[in-house]
């Protein structure tokens, strides 16, 4: 292996041998996994497509055993490790995937969906907090248990190993840049860690060696999430925990001045909530330098709302709060379905015969006649009918 | 409201009186319409000529306060039924699909045993009926779309037949079921074929009403698809080539590939057997196609089903639309099996009254709903399958002829 210079230079090489084992790895493949992609390519063939269709073959083999599969992603959960002592339940779930999974970048989430009872299915995106897989590997989530959350509460403290859940394949731009720069921040709180810690890990194991600074916030050192992973990070990375019940100082533009006072020319990667987010824009000013996730679109509601929202199927109208019309929709009763509530599982999607609608997440409005929205992240603009 | 029960229906041909006899839904009409009863009494013959088109509204029927009520009674066991689905229907549904895909593999496999070849044939034809209906029909409808599975979602699904979803979902869900029998508006009667009310203006080709009828029915599958080019808008000019391009595209795509599966894959897999195995794939389609036929022309088309004008419908309110959705649509009565493999279509009116609950619900709301159509006297139409299907098969050949002098 040639040896590295300048610290660049040296992720280039770790690049190459990331590469070189996974080749590796894809030669020793025994017999059982050779039979395996062998099926599944067959599986995958146009013949037995046109012989499947109009269903998908993966609606047959599911029958057989859910856990086969040509297209879908479904998994079983193998581990569940509890994360805090403190506060609600945060736990890991480590999934072993169908060999479908193709894998994912660090930073990126996955739309999970859990059957809850045997008759409804519930789908929410969770970031994925294990290091960058490669196709059929296993990955793990962690998940907070929200007050009163279907999902979350189910899989924080009552998933057990054995259990299957549906997965969609990676999505979602909050991924490393390629080739890596000298430096990074990262700037989490809460659970938004999460896709945070799948950075950082991939970064180990690729064995970065540039600066990381990882600013991280949570109540108190019991509500710390991989707080032991944490200890043990190297001294390339200037790990920061603020616990604010503990006294911490909540995020200022000042306080990263003091730690990177050229932060804004860094790339930045910050998942948190929606407060949180939106100081570290003001901070970063429109630098281009800085991405974010958000885990919840941020609340639209404002106090200059005008209007009426018609709900054409139920013949509701209820005045305009400003809110997205999911919420709003929610708060007049109706039940309209509704996946990721943050605008990219396209679950929620109604039609809009008339009427302008602004999207909460990048501010675009949208006036068209008959369009099909996403009303989870869409707040009416003035009057407005919707197809719910 | 036209309510064709009121006509002489079919008065045998020789008559030369246009007799009508009207006959004003009583309380006492929640009961299955007889037309042949109104046929054949005397009082049919001897009631005076009413030369005006008999035409009665809803409001003839019920008071605004009972129609609000009756309305109100609807919503009510709408509600009861979203409230409790759970595990029971989505057990349901799924055992179908099971049922479904284990028939169609069945009937697959056994093509490759030729003395099998009609066990082959009627397991690839309940596969499809049960696929088209109990599954594809109602699926489609968003029935189980609560259950959040992407395998039955309304979004999602598409159903073993030539036409594409995409398309059907346009079609009937939303022309169909919101303009339900609305002269001019619902497209479904007469399929832009066939004239099968009385307000449809009769033309010299609708002489063959009874040859298209068996035409449609034999090629039902196909006609079902090509219904959705609404050729007669296209002809008239209402739709343009923008808007039928992609409706096209969809048609063509999914026709190539129910083609390339039933008449090419499956019998070239089966080798030297290849003829008998088309053969038999060409029966299932045929016999799913007779049986969706007759199953559906017994919803909206028996003697006695009402049709509305486009005036009438104006501004109708959702207790209006129930009234519509009543006396628009008939039931078949039959045994549980029957039920299913009918899609619970035999319950069209339950059907049309709650289109998006479970179709295995529809059973256990009829009593309700009859019950309260007794109360208020409402008709509420059922019959058994041959009796319902001879009112249909009437009515085609009636409405072959042009109307007779004075109308
Ligand atoms: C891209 C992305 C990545 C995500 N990654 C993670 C992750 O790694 N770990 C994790 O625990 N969650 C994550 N989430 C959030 C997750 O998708 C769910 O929103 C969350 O688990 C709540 O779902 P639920 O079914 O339990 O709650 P619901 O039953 O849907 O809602 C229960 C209550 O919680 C509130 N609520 C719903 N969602 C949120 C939210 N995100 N934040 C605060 N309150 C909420 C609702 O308003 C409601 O009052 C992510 C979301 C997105 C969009
Ligand atoms: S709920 Fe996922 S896009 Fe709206």
């Amino acid at each position: 292996m040639p040896v590295c210079g300048s610290s660049r230079m040296d992720l280039t090489c770790q690049e190459t041998t990331h590469v070189f084992i996974m080749s590796v790895n894809s030669y020793s493949l025994n017999p059982k996994e050779v039979t395996m992609s062998v099926v599944q390519s067959l599986l995958r063939s146009p013949v037995v497509t046109a012989l499947a269709s109009p269903h998908g073959i993966d609606r047959y083999l599911e029958i057989v055993n859910p856990l086969w599969a040509a297209h879908e992603v479904r998994a079983r959960v193998v581990d569940v490790t509890r994360e805090t002592r403190a506060g609600a339940p945060v736990t890991t779930l480590r999934l072993r995937p169908s060999n479908t999974w193709r894998g994912h970048r660090a930073g990126q989430h996955v739309q999970l969906g859990i059957e809850l009872g045997t008759a409804r299915r519930l789908t929410r995106a969770f970031s994925i907090s294990s290091p960058e897989s490669g196709p059929g590997d296993d990955i793990t989530i962690t998940v907070r248990a929200r007050e009163e959350g279907a999902v979350s509460a189910h899989l924080a403290e009552l998933a057990r190993p054995g259990a299957l859940v549906h997965l969609g394949q990676a999505e979602g731009e909050f991924t490393l840049p390629e080739p890596l720069p000298s430096r990074l921040i990262l700037i989490s709180a809460g659970s938004g860690i999460t896709p945070v810690m799948s950075m950082v890990r991939t970064l180990m194991r690729r064995g970065y060696g540039g600066t990381i600074t990882f600013l991280h916030y949570a109540r108190s050192a019991q509500h710390q999430i991989f707080a032991d992973e944490i200890a043990t990070l190297p001294p390339n990375v200037h790990v920061h925990l603020v616990h604010t019940r503990a006294g911490g100082e909540r995020f200022t533009r000042d306080a990263l001045a003091r730690l990177v006072p050229d932060f804004a020319d860094v790339d930045t990667f910050a998942c948190g909530p929606a407060g949180l987010i939106e100081t570290v824009q003001e901070a970063y000013a429109g630098s281009d330098r800085l991405r974010v996730e958000y885990f919840r679109v941020p609340s639209a509601a404002s106090g200059d709302a005008e209007g009426t929202i018609t709900f054409s199927r139920s013949g509701t109208r209820v005045a305009n709060s400003g809110a997205t019309i999911l919420e709003q929709a929610e708060a007049a009763g109706l039940t309209p379905e509704f996946g990721c509530r943050m605008g990219i599982c396209f679950t929620c999607t109604a039609r809009k015969p008339e009427g302008a609608v602004r999207n909460v997440v990048n501010g675009e409005e949208n006036a068209m006649p008959d369009d099909d929205i996403r009303i989870c992240v869409n707040a009416p603009v003035g009057d407005c009918t919707v197809d719910l | 409201m036209t309510l064709t029960a009121t006509r002489p229906a079919d008065s045998p041909p020789a008559r030369t009186t246009p007799v009508r006899t009207p006959k004003p839904a009583t309380p006492a009409a929640a009961t299955s319409t007889d037309d042949a009863s109104t046929r054949h009494t005397p009082e049919a013959f001897t009631t005076p000529p009413v030369s005006t088109e008999h035409t009665t509204s809803i409001s003839d029927l019920l008071s605004p306060e009972e129609l609000e009520a009756f309305g109100a009674e609807m919503d009510a066991i709408r509600e009861k039924v979203i409230a409790s689905l759970g595990d029971e229907d989505a057990a349901y549904i799924r055992r179908i699909v099971k049922w479904q895909r284990g028939f169609e593999v069945a009937g697959r496999a056994l093509f490759y045993v030729p003395p099998a070849w009609p066990l082959a044939v009627a397991s690839l034809s309940i596969s499809k009926i049960l696929d088209n209906m109990e599954i594809g029909h109602n699926v489609m409808h968003g029935q189980y779309d609560w259950m959040g599975d992407p395998g039955l979602s309304s979004r999602m699904f598409e159903w073993d037949t030539m036409a594409p979803a995409e398309n059907w979902k346009y079609g009937h869900n939303y022309l169909h079921h919101t303009f339900t029998n609305i002269v001019g508006k619902d497209r479904d009667i007469g399929y832009g074929i066939l004239r099968m009310d009385d307000d449809q203006k009769w033309r010299p080709h609708h002489l063959l009403n009874p040859v298209n009828a068996f035409l449609l029915m034999v090629f039902f599958e196909w006609g079902v698809a090509l219904h959705d080019l609404e050729v007669e808008n296209i002809a008239s000019g209402e739709r343009g080539w923008a808007e039928t391009k992609p409706v096209l595209r969809r048609i063509r795509r999914k026709m190539g590939r129910q083609v390339l599966k039933d008449y090419v894959l499956f019998p070239a897999l089966t080798g030297p057997l290849f003829p008998l195995t088309f053969a038999g794939n060409a029966v299932a389609n045929l016999v799913r196609n007779i049986w969706a036929f007759n199953i559906i022309f017994c919803g909206h088309f028996p003697t006695g089903v009402a049709t509305f004008s486009m005036e009438e419908t104006e501004n109708e309110t959702r207790a209006q639309w129930y009234v519509r959705q009543l006396l628009g649509s008939a039931n078949i009565t039959g045994s549980e099996l029957f039920h299913v493999l009918s899609g619970n279509l035999s319950h069209q009116i339950e059907h049309h009254l709650f289109p998006d609950i479970p179709a295995r619900r529809y059973p256990q709301v009829a009593a309700e709903v009859r019950e309260a159509c007794e109360r208020y006297g409402l008709p509420y139409n059922t019959g058994s399958l041959g009796h319902q299907l001879g009112s249909v098969f009437r009515k085609i050949g009636r409405l072959a002829l042009p109307p007779r002098r004075g109308r």
